[in-house]
């Protein structure tokens, strides 16, 4: 209560409560940082307890095919013999895609958007972008099935493929559902993610900055590249880090572009398959527990891989950091 | 203080009618989930019987037929549904006995997509030949064979198949797996299998998508989805050797030439008689025959009853196919037996 009071009091009144109230009384401190030490730890527990429960869920599966779980390739409901391979296989490769198309177009609009672009431009711009991340992803599967396939089919693929056929990742036929499909369209999910993150950390960066860089007689392009990218290089990273993390995850969307074979092929053109994709498919209408469990193990695998992403991005942030604020700020 | 007052009373007021209208209007619900194919059929009959029998609601949810065997077991609803016959295992986990009650059936089509489109004509011999990637182009001799008239491309067959798991699946496997020795085999059974060949598609409407949008595709759906899409779909040999058009009076033809045991569990595919459809199937709702709940079980009866005669009055306009009805007479007979 005198804490409340001495936050709306004038300065002299406050004074005074607090000769009354000597030595100050803590308490409200002591409170704030209990309730959000309280509130940081709900979400390490939420995390282990997903973590348990499907650990829980697939113990009778993990039991029953151990390590042959992650390393065989056979998906077979019938038989009841699982094997996750071709899954990680598809998630890996598809969420790369996704990075490798989503991170340069993503980077650049968000340099467009906070160095050149007319000041008039950028409001309507981010805000377009902002829908593009609140389309559900079953409409943008379905606008996968029914436009953006054909489209893909018809004309870059066979390009692709006149191009680059010569290499093994893009021969074979095309059938327009393929692994490239499913990362294009995750590419597209990700992309108002990394762009708006990019750019509210582009704009972070000091003014001083520039000027800095301007005055020593640096063109635009350097300023951009000097002073602007790789002082934000960690924080770019960070948005990076936050797409990848939605790229794993991603689901609707891509069960419907990606052919759902469970099958490892060195071809994009080749339909694939994720895990999140699996276990939208077939969680409804599993009946036995091998099966469900082998499902709830395919979960775990996937949160496994999204710890282990994110883990192995701070490590690398960290060898990071010193090189790029460093270098920036000399 | 009498503005409070007054407050006061009104707020009483409202509490005591509210009360009221609550207990004048009190209902029963009954809580049932699982198969998502009946669930069109499921909806309007449970809205039609609000007007039958208003201190009765139903509340029915379509998480697929596994979630609803899952749950009829473990007696979290009232009833389940299932768009195929629950094993013998998974009967043997419930708390009591679990009836099977078949209550419309439906068809899967071979549809394709060609160049113009021709009328095909398919037999179990090349559908298993195709999906065992056996047959991999559309002039193959045995496909010209069973199609004298139609000119068959030089051309990919592309297969495709749900990749999610459903009924329809179930159904398709079902019937390849009673054709061909191989497929009993190699693949089996189930709601998913591990395909031999072929592109997955999410849901009929991914698997018709890609249908329509590759020259040479070939896949199955339901029939409600390929009529109301306007697909082209092939008649198919049954096991009396007649080519048939897959249609609402096919269906209900082989579920009334088809065995059918006492307790229901059984599968209408490659059924006998010269009017069957041979890729049909039946959707089942699931009831305790023992009643733990009387006033509910009483409801439930009756409400099985109606859907069972005025019910399936319906499922023609829904593009169901009823039961027939012989196969009716027995399951209404066995509904009377269901214990409060």
């Amino acid at each position: 209560m005198q804490i409340l009071r001495s936050a709306v009091f004038g300065p002299a009144e406050r004074n005074g409560i607090a000769q009354q109230m000597s030595p100050p009384s803590r308490f409200g401190d002591k409170a704030f940082e209990w309730l959000t030490l309280a509130m940081g730890l709900t979400v390490v527990a939420l995390v282990a307890i997903v973590g348990w429960q499907l650990a829980r869920g697939s113990s009778l599966a993990i039991d029953r095919f151990g390590f042959h779980f992650l390393a065989t390739s056979t998906w077979d409901p019938v038989a009841e013999n699982f094997g996750a391979l071709p899954f990680i296989y598809g998630t890996l490769v598809s969420s790369l895609i996704a990075l490798l198309l989503a991170v340069p177009l993503s980077i650049a609009t968000a340099v467009y958007l906070t160095e050149l672009a007319p000041l008039w431009i950028r409001q309507p711009l981010v805000s377009l972008i902002e829908m593009l991340a609140a389309i559900p992803s079953v409409i943008l599967g379905l606008w996968g099935i029914f436009v953006m396939i054909p489209w893909l089919r018809d004309y870059p693929f066979p390009l692709l493929r006149r191009l680059f056929g010569w290499t093994p990742l893009f021969s074979g036929p095309v059938y327009g559902v393929s692994m490239l499909a499913g990362g294009i369209i995750i590419a597209v999910m990700i992309l108002p993610i990394i762009t708006s993150v990019s750019r509210e950390i582009l704009r972070s960066v000091p003014n001083l900055q520039r000027e800095a860089a301007y005055a020593l007689g640096a063109t635009r392009w350097e300023v951009t590249r000097i002073a602007v990218l790789s002082y934000a290089r960690k924080g770019l990273f960070g948005a990076v880090i936050l797409g990848l993390g939605r790229a794993l995850g991603e689901t609707m969307a891509v069960t419907m572009v990606i052919g759902n074979t469970p099958q490892i092929r060195a071809s994009l053109f080749a339909p694939g398959y994720t895990l999140a994709s699996v276990i939208a498919n077939e969680f409804s209408e599993a009946t036995t527990d091998i099966y469900l469990q082998a499902l709830f193990e395919i979960g775990l695998v996937l949160f496994g891989i999204t710890i282990l992403t994110n883990l192995v991005a701070r490590l690398l942030l960290k060898t990071m950091a010193g090189a790029g604020t460093t270098r920036a700020v000399q | 203080m009498t503005k409070l007052h007054m407050l006061g009373s009104n707020l009483l007021g409202l509490i005591i009618a509210f009360g009221l209208s609550a207990t004048a209007t009190a209902q029963m619900t009954i809580n049932g989930a699982g198969a998502t194919f009946p669930y069109p059929i499921y909806s309007k009959w449970f809205d039609d019987y609000a007007k039958v029998d208003p201190s009765v609601r139903f509340n029915y949810q379509s998480i697929g037929s596994g979630g609803g065997q899952k749950q009829i077991t473990a007696q979290t609803v009232d009833f389940g549904a299932s768009d195929g016959p629950m094993s013998d295992e998974n009967l043997a986990k419930a708390p009591g006995k679990i009836l099977h009650i078949p209550t419309v059936a439906g068809a899967d089509v071979v549809a394709y997509n060609l160049p113009g489109n021709p009328a095909l004509k398919f037999d179990g011999d090349a559908i298993a030949g195709i999906f065992l990637g056996n047959i991999k182009k559309w002039n193959d001799p045995k496909l010209a064979a069973l199609n004298p008239e139609a000119k068959l491309p030089d051309m990919d067959l592309v297969v495709v198949h749900r990749s999610d798991g459903s009924g329809t699946t179930y159904i398709w496997t079902d019937y390849l797996s009673k054709i061909s020795a191989e497929w009993k085999q190699k693949v089996g059974t189930n709601t998913s299998v591990n395909w031999p060949t072929g592109l997955g598609g999410k849901g009929n409407e991914g698997v018709a998508g890609q249908i329509k949008q590759t020259q040479g595709a070939l896949g199955y759906v339901e029939l409600i989805y390929a009529i109301q899409n306007k697909m082209p779909y092939a008649d198919v040999k049954n096991a009396e050797g007649e080519f048939v058009k897959p249609s609402l009076e096919s269906i209900t033809a082989a579920m009334a030439t088809a065995q059918i045991p006492d307790d229901f569990r059984f599968s209408i595919t490659n059924a006998p008689g010269k009017s069957s459809y041979p890729i049909a199937g039946a959707t089942w709702l699931l009831v305790y025959e023992q009643q733990k709940d009387a006033a509910k079980g009483k409801k439930l009866v009756e409400f099985l009853k109606w859907a069972l005669t005025k019910g399936e009055g319906m499922a023609k306009d829904l593009e169901y196919a009823p039961l027939p009805e012989n196969l009716r007479a027995r399951v209404l007979k066995r509904v009377d037996e269901i214990k409060m």
